[in-house]
C-alpha cells in the first residue's frame, strides 16, 4: 500500500471518542451553514454547487419550453402560432440559454459541488470566488431570459453574425447578448480558475498527479478550454458592441470591416465550446462505469490521454462551422481532416469504457440506463459528425435540420444523458435519499423514445432541403410528415423530463436514508456520511490507490475516527489542505473565506455595469463600475492575504505546516497566473483581428499611415517597461523589508503608468485617429484602448499594495499581495510591447 | 501498365458505384426523398456526386453504429475482458484507434477527392450569373455569353446539360444561396464575392432558399428555379430583354398609370417604362414568373393583391410598404396590369 517510505500511517490508535466528539463538535461550528436570510451569504461548495446546479436545471426546463413553443410552430407548415419576429427570438434565446445558462454552467456547478469531496478536500481554494461566479450566473440568465417577456429578447441567433445583429437589429436584444453573455462568460473564466487551481492544489496527500479520479482530469481539460475558447468570444463581443455602440466599423465592409471576422472569432470559441459541453459529461461517464462494473477503469492513461488530445484538437476545427463561406479548398481539406481526427480520441475513451464492462460484472441501475442509451444516441451524433466534418458533403448538409438533428444527437446523447444518469448517482450525496428507481427507468424509456422520433427525423427533413432557423416552412416539399414527427417526439421527450423533474421534487420525508456509498463506488466523494455533515471530509486522508474505498484498509474507519489530516479545527476557522501540484505533498493549511454577502454586491455591481450598458447608459454604468471596485477592493483587503495569528500549524500525524505561502506556493499566485492567461487570449484575439484585416486589404495598414506614428507609443513603451522594473524592484525591496525604498519604486511605477497610459492615448489622438472613419483607426484605438485599460487595473493594483503595506497588512514575509501584482505587471508589458509593436512598428515594416 | 490497372480499378469502381446508386435510388423512392428541394434527389452534378456520398456515409454509420451496440452488449453479457485480460488493450487500440484511422483515412480519401469538382469554376466561356442577397429576395443579373445582359428577379431559368457560373453578393446582411437538387450552398457575404457554378443534368422545376439566417423573414426569401432543355432557354431569355409590352385593355391600362401614381416607380424598374426604381426588384416580365414575393406567392391576380395589400403580412419585416389603402378596383387594376408584363 505504501508507496514512498516516510509517509505517514493513518493515526495508528483510535482517539478517544471524547476527542473525536469534539473535534466533530469544532469542525461543525467552523463549517455551519447561517440561518435564515443569512443562508445566502454561505460560501461554501456543497450549498453554491447545490444553487448553481439548481438553476442551471431550471434554465434547461426555460430552454425546452421554448424547444416546445418552436417545435408546435413547425408541427404543420405555414403555421401561424408564432409570428416570425417571436419565433426569431425564441430560438436564438433556446440556443444561447442551452449552451451559455446551462452546458457550460452545469459543467462547472456540478464540479462545484463534487470536485472538493473528490479530492478529499473540505472546500475548493477560492470559496468566496464560486459564490461571485454563482451570482453573477444567477443575475445574467435572470436578464437574458427575462428579455423574452418583454419581446425584447436578442433575435440574431447564438452565433450573432454580423452585420445582421450589428446595422439591421435595432433595439437592446444583441447588446443584451452581447453585454450579459460577457458577463456571465467571464464569471465562468473565474469558475474555472477556481477549478484548475483546485485540481492542481488541493489534493488529498499521497494522490499523485497519475491517481487523480478521471473526472479531474476532464475538469483540468475542460477548464484549460474555458481558459482559452471564451476570451475569444469576449474579445468578439467587444467588437461587436463597440461597433452597434460606436459605430467603429469592425464587421462592417463599408467601413472595411469584414463580417468573417467575428466568424473566425466566435467559433475559435464556439467548437471548442462543444467540448467543453462534452467532456464533463463523459467523465461522469468515466466516474460512474467503473462503479457499476465494479472494476477499476481500464485504460486510465488512454483515456488521459485522449481528453489532453482532444482538447488540444477542438481548437483546431473551428472552420468546420465556416465550410460555405467560400474559402479555398485547402483550407477545407485541412480543416475535414482534422475534424475527422477528433473521432480518434472519442473512440478510444468510448472504448474504454466497453473494455471496463467487459472486465467487470454490470450491476443494473438507472445511472448505467441512462449512461448507455446516452452513449447509443451519442454515437450515432458523432457518426453524423463525421459526415458533415467532411467539406464536400456539409456543402448540402450545412445549416439544414440534418446538423440540428446532429447537433442534438451529439449534446443530448454526450451531455444531457450522462448528466441525468449523474443525477440518479449522486443524488444521495446531496439529499441522503436515493431517487426512485420505477421513475427513473419510465423516465429513461420516455426520454429516449421521445428523443429519436424528435431528432432522428431531421436528418431527412435536412436532407430534403429544410434550412434551419425558419419559422415556417411551405407544404408542397414533403416535409410535412417529418415535422410533425419531431414535434410529437419532441412532447415526448418533454414528458421524461417532467418525469425526472417529478422525482427529484417529490416529497421524499417517509423514505428511508440512503445507506452509505450506496453504490459501492471505490472514489472519495462516497465518503460521507448519509446525510451529509457540512465538513466535507472529517479527515483529510492518504491516499495511494485510484479507488481508496475499494483498496486501502479500513479506510472508511480510519477517515471517520479522525486518524488522518486535520481532523480537528482548533481556531474554529474553515481550513483545507494545499498539496504540491505533480506529487500532492503537503505544502501549506489554507484558511478559507467564511460566508459573507460581498459576493453577492460584487456581482451586483458589476452586473450592474453590464446592464446599464446594454441601454447604453453609460454613466449610470461607469458608477456601478465603480461601485464593483470598491466593493471588490474591500472584498480583497478583508478577505484575502490575511496575515495568520501563527505562521504554523500541527496538522495531525506529527505535520506541522505553514498558514501562509506565497509566491509560486499560493494558490492565488496560481489563479493570477491562469487568470491571465485567459486575458492575455483575448488580448491575442484582438492582434489576431489586426493581422486579420491585413490579410485580406490591399492597404492596411494604409499607405501613408495616418497614425499613431512611432514617437507617442515608443515613449509609452518606455514609461510603461519602467513601470514594470520599478514594479519588480519594489517587491524586491519589500521582501528586503527596506519599506523606504518600496514607497519610492511603487509610487515611482504608479507615476510612470499614469504617463505611460496617457502617452498610449496621446498617440492616435493627436494623429487624429477616428474609430468611426475605418477600420484601421478604430482595431488601432482598439488595441490602444485595451491597454490602456490593463495599466489602469495595475495602477489600482499598484496603489493596493501601497496601502496593504502602510495598513500593515503586508509585510516582507507575507507578500502575496507584490508577488501577485508583479506577475500582473509581466503580462501587462507583453500586452505593452506587443501593443506597441503592431500600431508603431508593423506599419514601418510593411 | 500500371495506369491500365488503376484505370480499370477506377472502373471497377464505376460499376460498383453505379450500382451502389441504383441500390440508393431504389432506397431513396421507398424512404421517400424525392422533392424539388431535396438534396437526395439530385438534378445536378454536384447533387449527384453528394447525394451518392451520403448514401454511402449513411450506410457505414449505420453498420459502425450496430456494430458498436452490439459490441457493447456483448462486452457486458459475455464479460470477455474478465476473461482474456489481452482483449482490453485490442479492444481500445483496434476499436478506438485502428478502425477509425481506416475507415476515416478512406472516407477521407473518397470525401476529399470530391472537393476539387465541387469547387471547380465553370469552364471558360460558360454563362455567369450574378446574384445578389437581399432582405429578403434575390436579385439575378443573367450574364450571357452571347447577346445582352439582363437584370431579373427571384426566379432562375438554367438550360440543361451546360455549366453556369454563379457570382454571389449581398447587399445587406449574410445570405447563402443553396439549389438542393443541383448542388451545395455558397454564403453571400457582403464585401465579398462568392462563386459556385453548378450543372443541371436534367429539366424540371425546382426550389432554392436562403440557408442563412438573415432576419425577419429568412423562411420566406426562397426562388423558384426551372431547368429548360437549351433552346426553350434562348427563347426564353430572349423574351427576358424585351422591354415590357404595352398594356393592353383598359383595366391593364388604368393599373399601369396607377403605378406611376402610388410611386411604384421609385422602387421598381419596367424596362420600356419611366419605373426606374433600383430598390427592389425588376417587374419588366413579373407576370411570366411561377411566384411572387420571393417564392411565397403563386403568381395569378389574386396573389399580386394579396402582395400589395398584405406586403407586410404575407412577409413580416418586409421593406416595401404595403398599399391596403388602396380601393379594390384599384388594387385589380394593378393586378391586371402586373399580370399583363409577360
Amino acid at each position: 500500500m505504501k508507496t514512498h517510505p516516510g509517509d505517514p500511517e493513518p493515526l495508528p490508535y483510535e482517539p478517544s471518542v471524547e476527542l473525536q466528539r469534539a473535534q466533530e463538535e469544532r469542525l461543525r461550528r467552523a463549517w455551519t451553514t447561517p440561518k435564515g436570510w443569512r443562508y445566502w451569504s454561505e460560501v461554501n461548495n456543497t450549498h453554491v454547487g447545490l444553487w448553481y446546479v439548481a438553476t442551471a436545471f431550471i434554465f434547461l426546463l426555460f430552454g425546452g419550453v421554448l424547444a416546445l413553443l418552436m417545435r408546435i410552430q413547425l408541427a404543420v407548415p405555414d403555421n401561424g402560432f408564432l409570428s416570425a419576429e417571436t419565433y426569431n427570438q425564441v430560438f436564438t434565446v433556446h440556443g444561447s440559454v442551452m449552451m451559455f445558462l446551462f452546458a457550460i454552467p452545469i459543467f462547472e456547478a456540478v464540479a462545484v459541488i463534487f470536485l472538493p469531496q473528490m479530492l478529499g478536500a473540505r472546500d475548493l481554494p477560492f470559496p468566496r470566488l464560486s459564490a461571485f461566479g454563482y451570482w453573477c450566473f444567477l443575475l445574467g440568465g435572470v436578464f437574458l431570459c427575462g428579455s423574452i417577456f418583454f419581446d425584447a429578447a436578442p433575435r440574431g441567433g447564438w452565433f450573432m453574425y454580423p452585420p445582421l445583429t450589428s446595422s439591421y437589429q435595432p433595439g437592446i436584444g444583441a447588446d443584451i447578448w452581447l453585454l450579459g453573455f460577457s458577463f456571465i462568460e467571464i464569471a465562468a473564466i473565474a469558475a474555472a480558475v477556481e477549478l484548475i487551481v483546485g485540481v492542481l492544489k488541493c489534493r488529498p496527500p499521497g494522490m499523485r498527479i497519475n491517481l487523480i479520479p478521471l473526472y479531474c482530469w476532464y475538469v483540468l481539460v475542460a477548464g484549460a478550454m474555458v481558459i482559452f475558447a471564451f476570451p475569444p468570444l469576449i474579445a468578439g463581443s467587444m467588437l461587436l458592441e463597440l461597433e452597434r455602440a460606436f459605430g467603429w466599423p469592425f464587421f462592417d465592409p463599408r467601413g472595411g470591416g469584414d463580417p468573417l471576422l467575428w466568424q473566425h472569432l466566435f467559433w475559435l470559441f464556439g467548437h471548442p465550446e462543444v467540448y467543453i459541453i462534452f467532456l464533463p459529461s463523459v467523465a461522469l461517464v468515466a466516474m460512474m462505469v467503473p462503479t457499476f462494473a465494479r472494476v477499476p477503469i481500464v485504460g486510465y492513461g488512454w483515456i488521459v490521454l485522449s481528453a489532453v488530445g482532444t482538447g488540444f484538437l477542438s481548437f483546431g476545427l473551428w472552420v468546420h462551422h465556416m465550410f460555405t463561406t467560400g474559402l479555398p479548398g485547402i483550407s477545407l481539406g485541412l480543416f475535414s481532416a482534422a475534424s475527422e481526427a477528433v473521432a480518434i480520441p472519442t473512440g478510444v475513451q468510448l472504448f474504454c469504457f466497453i473494455a471496463t464492462l467487459a472486465a467487470g460484472r454490470m450491476t443494473q441501475s438507472v445511472p448505467m440506463l441512462f449512461t448507455l442509451g446516452g452513449l447509443a444516441i451519442f454515437v450515432l451524433g458523432g457518426l453524423t459528425g463525421v459526415m458533415v466534418a467532411l467539406a464536400s458533403f456539409d456543402f448540402q448538409a450545412h445549416d439544414t435540420f440534418f446538423v440540428v438533428g446532429h447537433l442534438h444527437y451529439v449534446l443530448i446523447g454526450g451531455a444531457i444523458f450522462p448528466i441525468i444518469a449523474a443525477v440518479y448517482y449522486f443524488f444521495p450525496l446531496v439529499q441522503g435519499k436515493q431517487l426512485s428507481e420505477k421513475l427513473g427507468k419510465a423516465a429513461f424509456w420516455t426520454m429516449f423514445v421521445g428523443f429519436n422520433v424528435a431528432f432522428l427525423p431531421m436528418h431527412l427533413s435536412g436532407m430534403r432541403g429544410m434550412p434551419r432557423r425558419v419559422f415556417t416552412y411551405p407544404s408542397h416539399l414533403g416535409l410535412d410528415g417529418l415535422n410533425l414527427a419531431s414535434t410529437i417526439g419532441a412532447f415526448i421527450l418533454a414528458a421524461g423530463f417532467a418525469i425526472v423533474a417529478w422525482d427529484i421534487i417529490r416529497p421524499k420525508r417517509r423514505q428511508p436514508i440512503s445507506e452509505r456509498n450506496p453504490w459501492g463506488a471505490g472514489t472519495l466523494e462516497w465518503l460521507p456520511k448519509m446525510p451529509p455533515e457540512p465538513w466535507g471530509v472529517r479527515s483529510i486522508p492518504e491516499i495511494d490507490s485510484r479507488y481508496p474505498l475499494w483498496d486501502q484498509p479500513d479506510f472508511v474507519r480510519h477517515v471517520d475516527e479522525g486518524r488522518f489530516y486535520l481532523p480537528d479545527a482548533d481556531e474554529v476557522t474553515r481550513e483545507t489542505l494545499v498539496t504540491t501540484a505533480i506529487d500532492a505533498k503537503p505544502e501549506q493549511c489554507l484558511q478559507l473565506g467564511g460566508p459573507t454577502f460581498v459576493t453577492l454586491w460584487a456581482a451586483l455591481t458589476l452586473g450592474g455595469f453590464f446592464i446599464f450598458g446594454t441601454w447604453h447608459q453609460w454613466w449610470p454604468a461607469l458608477i456601478s463600475l465603480i461601485a464593483a471596485v470598491g466593493v471588490i477592493w474591500y472584498w480583497m483587503w478583508t478577505g484575502t492575504a490575511l496575515i495568520p495569528k501563527k505562521p504554523t500549524k500541527d496538522v495531525g500525524l506529527g505535520m506541522t505546516l505553514p498558514l501562509y505561502e506565497s509566491g509560486s506556493k499560493s494558490v492565488g499566485w496560481w489563479a493570477m497566473f491562469i487568470t491571465m492567461l485567459a486575458d492575455f487570449t483575448a488580448f491575442v484575439s484582438l492582434v489576431f483581428g489586426y493581422f486579420f484585416y491585413w490579410t485580406i486589404h490591399e492597404d492596411f495598414p494604409p499607405r501613408p499611415t495616418p497614425g499613431p506614428g512611432v514617437l507617442w507609443p515608443g515613449v509609452a513603451a518606455g514609461l510603461l517597461l519602467g513601470a514594470w522594473v520599478l514594479t519588480l524592484l519594489a517587491r524586491h525591496w519589500n521582501s528586503r523589508d527596506q519599506a523606504g525604498w518600496f514607497y519610492v519604486g511603487l509610487s515611482g511605477a504608479a507615476l510612470l503608468g499614469v504617463a505611460g497610459g496617457a502617452a498610449l492615448l496621446a498617440g492616435p489622438w493627436i494623429t487624429g485617429l477616428d474609430p468611426k472613419t475605418g477600420v484601421y483607426p478604430a482595431t488601432v484605438w482598439v488595441l490602444v484602448a485595451w491597454t490602456v485599460f490593463h495599466v489602469a487595473v495595475g495602477l489600482l493594483m499598484q496603489l493596493y499594495c501601497l496601502a496593504r503595506r502602510w495598513a500593515g497588512r503586508m509585510t516582507a514575509r507575507h507578500d502575496i499581495d507584490i508577488r501577485n501584482v508583479a506577475l500582473y505587471w509581466h503580462f501587462l508589458t507583453l500586452t505593452v510591447v506587443l501593443t506597441v509593436g503592431v500600431v508603431a512598428g508593423f506599419p514601418l515594416v510593411k | 501498365m500500371q495506369i491500365t490497372a488503376i484505370s480499370e480499378r477506377l472502373a471497377g469502381f464505376r460499376i460498383a458505384q453505379v450500382r451502389a446508386n441504383g441500390c440508393a435510388v431504389a432506397a431513396c423512392l421507398a424512404a421517400g426523398c424525392r422533392g424539388r428541394q431535396s438534396a437526395l434527389d439530385p438534378a445536378g452534378r454536384g447533387a449527384e456526386e453528394i447525394a451518392d456520398l451520403f448514401w454511402w456515409m449513411t450506410g457505414g454509420a449505420c453498420v459502425i453504429w450496430a456494430g458498436v451496440v452490439a459490441l457493447t452488449v456483448y462486452a457486458i453479457r459475455f464479460r470477455p475482458v474478465a476473461r482474456r485480460g489481452h482483449w482490453a488493450a485490442m479492444l481500445i487500440i483496434g476499436g478506438g484507434a485502428v478502425l477509425p484511422t481506416v475507415v476515416l483515412a478512406g472516407l477521407l480519401i473518397y470525401g476529399l477527392a470530391l472537393l476539387p469538382r465541387l469547387l471547380a469554376r465553370a469552364p471558360e466561356g460558360s454563362m455567369k450569373i450574378l446574384v445578389t442577397g437581399e432582405q429578403w429576395w434575390w436579385r439575378v443579373h443573367y450574364q450571357p455569353t452571347v447577346g445582352t445582359p439582363v437584370a431579373l428577379a427571384n426566379e432562375i431559368r438554367l438550360p440543361v446539360g451546360e455549366p453556369v457560373e454563379f457570382e454571389l453578393e449581398s447587399q445587406d446582411v449574410i445570405h447563402s444561396f443553396w439549389i438542393p437538387s443541383l448542388g451545395g450552398k455558397m454564403d453571400m457575404i457582403p464585401g465579398r464575392r462568392t462563386r459556385l457554378a453548378l450543372h443541371p443534368t436534367r429539366t424540371g422545376v425546382f426550389r432554392g432558399v436562403c440557408a442563412e439566417y438573415c432576419g425577419a423573414a429568412h423562411a420566406l426569401m426562397a426562388f423558384d428555379v426551372v431547368v429548360l432543355e437549351k433552346e426553350e432557354f434562348a427563347r426564353w431569355l430572349n423574351a427576358q430583354r424585351l422591354p415590357a409590352a404595352e398594356p393592353v385593355g383598359s383595366s391593364a391600362a388604368l393599373g399601369r398609370e396607377r403605378f406611376f401614381a402610388n410611386g411604384c416607380a421609385a422602387c421598381h424598374t419596367i424596362r420600356g417604362t419611366a419605373a426606374r426604381g433600383i430598390v427592389g426588384p425588376d417587374l419588366t416580365h413579373v407576370g411570366s414568373r411561377r411566384m411572387l414575393g420571393a417564392g411565397h406567392v403563386p403568381n395569378d391576380p389574386g396573389g399580386f393583391i394579396r402582395w400589395i395589400e398584405k406586403t407586410d403580412r404575407v412577409k413580416p419585416g418586409v421593406h416595401m410598404p404595403h398599399f391596403g389603402m388602396l380601393p379594390r378596383d384599384e388594387l385589380d387594376a394593378l393586378a391586371a396590369y402586373l399580370e399583363s408584363l409577360q
